[in-house]
């Protein structure tokens, strides 16, 4: 199984809308792509998961990195729009506190 | 068990959504299981045939991983078995507890920590010759 992956750019902010599944076969795409994001000089980036209806570990580890890579460059990584059973994965493992900060999508907050 | 399932999948990463997939039809043909604990199983399986194939990195592309569900009376056991060097499971790396801010250091790991929390039983029996795993779902009694 592929995973989609479109991107938007909204003002600072890169948004990358996925969908489908994230695990140790699709997690190198999205690796590749928030690589090739931070290179590009775009390190703010808002992970769109409302479309993703699974992710195992390797996907948070990829996550994970994205995260490290972002704020290395002093920027940011944020996961929008989980779906329940991601909800409950990121709760377990403690990285809804992490990757879900405030529970915002940072473009709507700062639109208010 | 009398009712159950057994799949051979070659070691790569494409085959782990067909395993997902075919397991957890296969576990909801108990009518008792709960989607939850579907979901736990489907994560669960999932975190344990990753680390079969990537056990199997070293060996051979004809070897292949066995994954066997089977439905009981009060449980889904699902058995994944590979045919890499093994380990030894006392000695993985304590990465503290799963949902500790400092586990942020490590991008992987999560595996093992993960199956535990979600199963109700787990067994790993590792050898020179490979890794079973084994998981165990209860479910409530069929009416």
């Amino acid at each position: 199984m592929m995973l989609g992956i479109t991107q938007e750019d909204q003002g600072e902010w890169v948004v990358l809308k996925l969908s489908g599944e994230i695990d140790m076969a699709t997690g190198p795409q999205l690796r590749q792509k928030i690589v090739q994001r931070v290179q590009d000089g775009q390190a703010n980036l808002i992970v769109d998961l409302s479309e993703v209806d699974f992710i195992d570990s390797t996907g948070l580890g990829v996550l994970i990195g994205g995260l490290k890579r972002t704020r290395s460059h002093g920027g940011d990584l944020r996961c929008v729009g989980l779906t329940e059973p991601l909800k409950e994965m990121f709760k377990l493992t403690g990285l809804d506190t992490v990757l879900t900060k405030e529970g915002i999508n940072p473009i709507e907050r700062n639109q208010t | 068990m009398a009712k159950g399932i057994t799949l051979e999948i070659p070691a790569k990463a494409e085959y782990l959504s067909l395993v997902r997939a075919v397991v957890v039809s296969a576990a909801g043909l108990d009518p008792a299981v709960e989607d939850q604990r579907l979901e736990d199983l489907r994560l669960a399986v999932s975190e344990a045939t990753t680390n079969a194939i990537r056990a199997h990195a070293n060996l051979g592309s004809d070897e292949r991983i066995t994954i066997r569900c089977g439905l009981g009376d009060d449980r889904i056991e699902v058995e994944v078995q590979d045919r890499g060097p093994g380990f030894n499971p006392e000695k993985l790396k304590d990465t503290g507890p799963l949902n500790e801010p400092g586990r942020l250091q490590y991008e992987g790991g999560f595996g093992i920590p993960l199956m535990r929390v979600l199963a109700d039983e787990i067994q790993i029996n590792s050898a020179d010759e490979g890794t079973t795993v084994q998981l165990v779902v209860y479910t409530p009694p069929s009416t």
